[in-house]
């Protein structure tokens, strides 16, 4: 189980983070949606302890890791595997040597039974013959699913994912998503997914949290999100930009499609 | 106060750097004793920091005991000892033109790269992956820098020394004409092993400098492609007064600690 109680982040200046509380049980996964900016990504790195946060807790199976040393972190840190946003692949290495990575540093696994697992890892997220190619020679779709294979390969028991479908095609996207499913059903995988793709967040979402100013808005069943009352979350989901957003953006001028200009 | 105020900033920059460095330091010393890098990023780090470094040794080296030499002849010519200018160019190529000429274009070369390719890897989240892949950034990055950096600085300043002493001794012998028994048998008297072996000392302490100057640089580099440009700037300009002044305080030093026999 993953508790966060009362997380509080400054950066620069900018207090991202005022208070964050969210509980997420084993097997579970849960999808945090929120605008551009709100500190999602932030959130996700207060989990693995790749920030520390300025006030509250963080609790992995009960055990605070908020101030946990960073040599005993990554004991902690075995159990998870993440995906980040741009990815993150080491771009020295090949494909398989990424995908290999943690294999390499913690285990002792032979050179051939190490080639077929990565392989198979690769064939999971939809890729082949990929094994020698750098990471510069890749697409962007490409790179976000080697870096997915790059944390599937750990055997975690947490998953967090930073946008997992952004920038792949509808199919593979799906594909991604069934993907996830699977971990959580199969392998009983706790996982989180930060995702702006509700279609998505639809498919593999046990429970929904979105971030606002920094706490958590509503946090939820996606039926409960949906029939959520709140004008802020009701916004979000549905896509619609507020009154004030669409004026920054029209002025005085009224949208022809709103009707007919006043006058 | 106005005017002050960018002297006092920069100030507590240099304090934070040196602070940084130093910790920096320790965790590199503490990781000496936990499990080596792979031999295959030794070898890639010791080829890129050694081997590819020659060129540039060679022809400083080279240069800048030619030019000893032609300076040195046109004043000893005066009081007729040009037999001695050999052994003025060795002294001062093993002392102290070897040794600071050689870190200081390390520093442009070498540290460049360094904090180039760490401060890259900062900006995209490769330094983030590693920990998440429960792996000490300074234990894959610094440490296989350092070491190159502290191994091998004190050979490409032996062949400095090397390369400046017979470019010196080729102009004396063949273009200036002094006599070669006497030039040969100068050389000889005032060269010691002792000079030699503090050069090779210093130098390797420069490397030292160099290595972790650019790796904190790398690790603190601000976001985007300007941030690591600046940081790499940051790093040559930061590592060579730290050369020029620790050269002081080393040469005093070892001056303070010279042995009998080195008389
Ligand atoms: N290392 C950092 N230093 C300073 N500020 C940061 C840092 N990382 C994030 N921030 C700031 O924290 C805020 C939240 O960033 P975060 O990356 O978590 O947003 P996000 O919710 O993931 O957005 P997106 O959906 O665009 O990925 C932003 O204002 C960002 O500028
Ligand atoms: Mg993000």
């Amino acid at each position: 189980m993953l508790e966060i109680r009362n997380l509080h982040k400054r950066l620069g200046g900018k207090h991202v983070l005022r208070g964050v509380n969210l509980v997420v049980n084993k097997g579970e996964a849960l999808v945090v949606i929120g605008g551009s900016g709100c500190g999602k990504s932030v959130l996700l790195k207060h989990i693995l302890g790749l920030m520390r946060p300025d006030e509250g807790q963080i609790l992995i199976d009960g055990q605070d890791i908020a101030h946990v040393p960073e040599r005993q972190m990554n004991t902690i840190r075995r159990r998870f595997g993440m995906l980040f946003q741009g990815g993150a692949l080491f771009d020295s290495m090949t494909v398989a040597e990424n995908v290999s990575f943690s294999m390499d540093e913690h285990e002792r696994v032979p050179a051939t039974a190490r080639a077929a697992l990565v392989s198979k890892t690769l064939a999971t997220v939809g890729l082949k013959g990929v094994e020698n190619v750098f990471p510069a020679d890749l697409s962007g779709g490409m790179k976000k699913r080697v870096a997915l294979a790059r944390a599937l390969a750990t055997d975690p028991e947490f998953l967090l994912y930073d946008e997992p479908t952004t920038g792949l095609d509808p199919i593979m996207s799906d594909v991604i998503n069934e993907l996830i499913v699977k971990m959580k059903q199969s392998l009983g995988v706790t996982s989180i997914i930060v995702t702006h793709d509700m279609t998505s967040a639809r498919k593999i979402g046990d429970h929904w949290a979105m971030i606002h100013e920094g706490a958590i808005r509503i946090h939820g069943t996606p039926d409960e999100v949906f029939a959520s009352e709140d004008e802020v979350v009701r916004r979000f989901i549905r896509g619609q930009a507020s009154p004030e957003q669409l004026h920054e953006v029209w002025g005085d001028a009224a949208r022809a499609a709103d009707g007919p200009p006043a006058g | 106060m106005g005017p002050h105020l960018p002297f006092v900033g920069t100030m507590v920059e240099n304090l934070r750097t040196a602070g940084g460095v130093f910790l920096l330091l320790l965790e590199t010393i503490r990781s000496l004793f936990g499990r080596w890098p792979r031999r295959r990023v030794l070898v890639d780090q010791f080829f890129l920091i050694g081997v590819r470094s020659m060129p540039v040794i060679l022809t400083t080296g080279l240069f800048t005991g030619m030019v000893l030499a032609v300076q040195s002849f046109n004043q000893f010519r005066r009081v007729n000892i040009t037999s001695m200018v050999g052994a003025v160019v060795g002294v001062s190529m093993v002392k102290e033109l070897g040794p600071v000429l050689t870190g200081l274009m390390l520093a442009g070369r070498v540290g460049a790269a360094i904090t180039a390719e760490v401060g890259t890897m900062t900006v995209t989240e490769q330094v983030d992956a590693l920990r998440s892949l429960a792996t000490n950034p300074v234990r894959w990055l610094v440490l296989p820098r350092v070491l190159a950096c502290v191994l091998l600085t004190p050979f490409l300043t032996l062949m400095a020394d090397l390369i400046g002493i017979a470019g010196g001794t080729f102009i004396c012998v063949n273009v200036l004409n002094v006599e070669w028994a006497f030039h040969y048998a100068n050389l000889l008297d005032w060269l010691t092993v002792w000079d030699i072996s503090v050069g090779c000392a210093k130098s390797s302490c420069f490397g030292l400098l160099i290595a972790l100057v650019a790796s904190y640089k790398g690790f603190n580099t601000e976001p985007g492609a300007a941030g690591v440009g600046k940081a790499a700037t940051e790093a040559v300009v930061t590592s060579c007064i730290l050369i020029l002044v620790s050269d002081f305080f080393l040469s005093v030093l070892f001056a303070a600690i010279r042995p009998e026999w080195a008389e």
